[in-house]
């Protein structure tokens, strides 16, 4: 495709956006649905501003964002760890995989009530909870990653005379790259439905809980305004994941 | 002997947990020894309230599913054979995509109420994605050869979908179907622990506020059991239907 057809479509796709955007704007204008229940993306974008300039939704975003960013951080260095280890360990894998496996399939949300009961409603509990979440994808690859090195490459190590340490450091980790950079992005994602489900259940100040005060009191200007940052932070932190997942990556294009 | 192996640690890990409560004499309103579990979970598969609250989440699950997963379907088809039109909404996929189904819920009980409408519009929204999003992926990958042979039978738009796109896709279809599935689980368990008061997540909820860890923890450990099940049948039925076929994941662009 050539890059004047590139700019035409990419326009064309944009438009079609601003159609729905019009087109929501119609309905709420026009269909007789108040506008306590659906608020134009005039009202929204109203809203959204009009919190940004008082100084309310900057820090809210900031405690969402922030829990969200810590709490992937833990779980991805976590999970490198705890892969690493297991994937390079054969007797790790044959006795320890295993459980995984078992506790993989719950959905994290429900690991929420127990944290709860054990350390209360904070937000530590909620860091507590991302970390859980958004350490499986993350570990699952690394294990994948590192236990499928290619033959060689460990007869390269074992020729080199590289401890178990260095092979790691050296060969496994590195090689098991993509792997890694793929679980960190979908563990991302959980991360920011987790912060948002913490903040709901433990009141504490976030974006998560200001949409749920917003909704119970019928301010769904607010409300929308809430919903579609989360959906921006949402878009941006997954752009820069994969940008810097290109970036980590160049290599493997060559 | 694989089995044995892996059955070891977990093993090992519960019977230094009951140990440690009995040693202790724990007292807790928030942990239970794993006999104390058993216990719990006994009396409440025989009361049949876990039965009844677990067909209450699943109905959601599935409605859901079959609500957001059809639409996409419908969709994923048009958008992969209409490429100008795949162009054309690549852009407002892209935005409408991160937004997480969880940031919806206060919409949604805002509109809809409490109940299952939410709950099924919530999984609907979740597993709308990723159904999209594989399919489009698989449609482009159709060989152009079975395209082309279309073309030359003069099959008619429907005959070349239920003819040549269906079966030619099905095994992916299948696949992001099994991706789904577990989305929607996951998303209606989460959706009752927030807000809903309905099924398995809202008797969790309620488990760990009445102070009753050994329950708790026993509906844990059956959401898990519940989502390991459906995993395994449809990855049973995937590997019988489809074979090697079903095994080629698509890389999700």
């Amino acid at each position: 495709m050539t890059a004047r057809a590139q700019i035409f479509w990419t326009a064309g796709s944009i438009g079609v956006t601003c159609l729905l955007v019009l087109g929501w704007q119609l309905v709420a204008d026009y269909s007789g649905i108040p506008p306590v229940f659906l608020p134009g993306p005039d009202r929204a974008w109203n809203a959204l501003v009009g919190g940004f300039s008082s100084g309310e939704l900057l820090p809210l975003t900031e405690a969402t964002v922030e829990r969200m960013f810590y709490g992937w951080v833990l779980a991805s260095l976590a999970g490198i760890v705890i892969g690493a280890i297991i994937g390079s360990s054969k007797i790790a894998r044959e006795y320890v995989a295993p459980m995984l496996e078992l506790v993989r399939p719950v959905p994290v949300s429900a690991f929420m009530p127990v944290v709860i009961a054990i350390i209360g409603l904070s937000g530590g509990m909620i860091l507590i909870v991302i970390a859980l979440g958004a350490i499986w994808p993350v570990l699952l690859a690394t294990v994948y990653g590192v236990s499928s090195v290619e033959p060689r490459l460990i007869e390269v190590s074992r020729v080199l005379r590289l401890n178990r340490m260095q092979t790691l450091w050296k060969i496994a980790l590195p090689n098991s790259m993509p792997d890694i950079l793929a679980g960190m992005r979908i563990g991302l994602t959980v991360s920011l439905v987790l912060a948002v489900i913490g903040e709901m259940l433990t009141s504490e100040s976030g974006l998560g809980f200001h949409v749920l005060v917003a909704a119970r009191a019928f301010r769904s200007a607010d409300l929308f305004a809430g919903v579609i940052l989360l959906g921006l932070i949402g878009l941006v932190s997954n752009v820069a994941v994969q940008e810097i997942e290109r970036y980590l990556l160049r290599w493997k294009r060559r | 002997m694989k089995l044995l192996k892996a059955s070891l640690l977990p093993a090992f890990l519960l019977v230094i947990w009951e140990i440690a409560m009995r040693a202790n004499n724990v007292q807790s309103d928030s942990l239970a020894a794993p006999s104390q579990v058993a216990i719990a979970f006994w009396n409440a598969l025989f009361d049949g309230t876990i039965f009844s609250r677990t067909a209450e989440t699943l109905r959601a699950a599935m409605l859901g599913l079959a609500l957001g997963g059809g639409s996409a379907l419908i969709l994923s088809i048009f958008l992969g054979l209409v490429p100008p039109a795949a162009r054309l909404a690549q852009f407002s996929i892209e935005v409408l995509r991160p937004v997480p189904a969880v940031a919806l819920i206060p919409v949604a009980i805002l509109t809809l109420g409490f109940g299952y409408g939410m709950e099924i519009a919530l999984v609907a929204f979740a597993t709308f994605w990723p159904i999209l999003i594989y399919g489009m992926a698989a449609i482009v990958n159709i060989d152009q050869q079975l395209l082309d042979l279309a073309r030359v039978l003069r099959l008619g738009a429907y005959a070349r979908v239920t003819k040549i796109v269906l079966p030619a896709t099905l095994p992916r279809y299948f696949v992001a179907f099994r991706l789904s599935m577990a989305v929607s689980l996951i998303i209606a368990v989460t959706v009752e622990i927030a807000a809903n008061p309905l099924g398995i997540g809202y008797e969790l909820m309620q488990a760990s506020q009445s102070l009753h860890p050994a329950l708790t923890f026993a509906l844990v450990i059956w959401v898990g059991f519940i989502g390991f099940l459906l995993n395994s049948v449809l990855l049973f039925a995937q590997q019988r239907l489809f074979g090697p076929a079903g095994a080629t994941m698509v890389a999700a662009p």
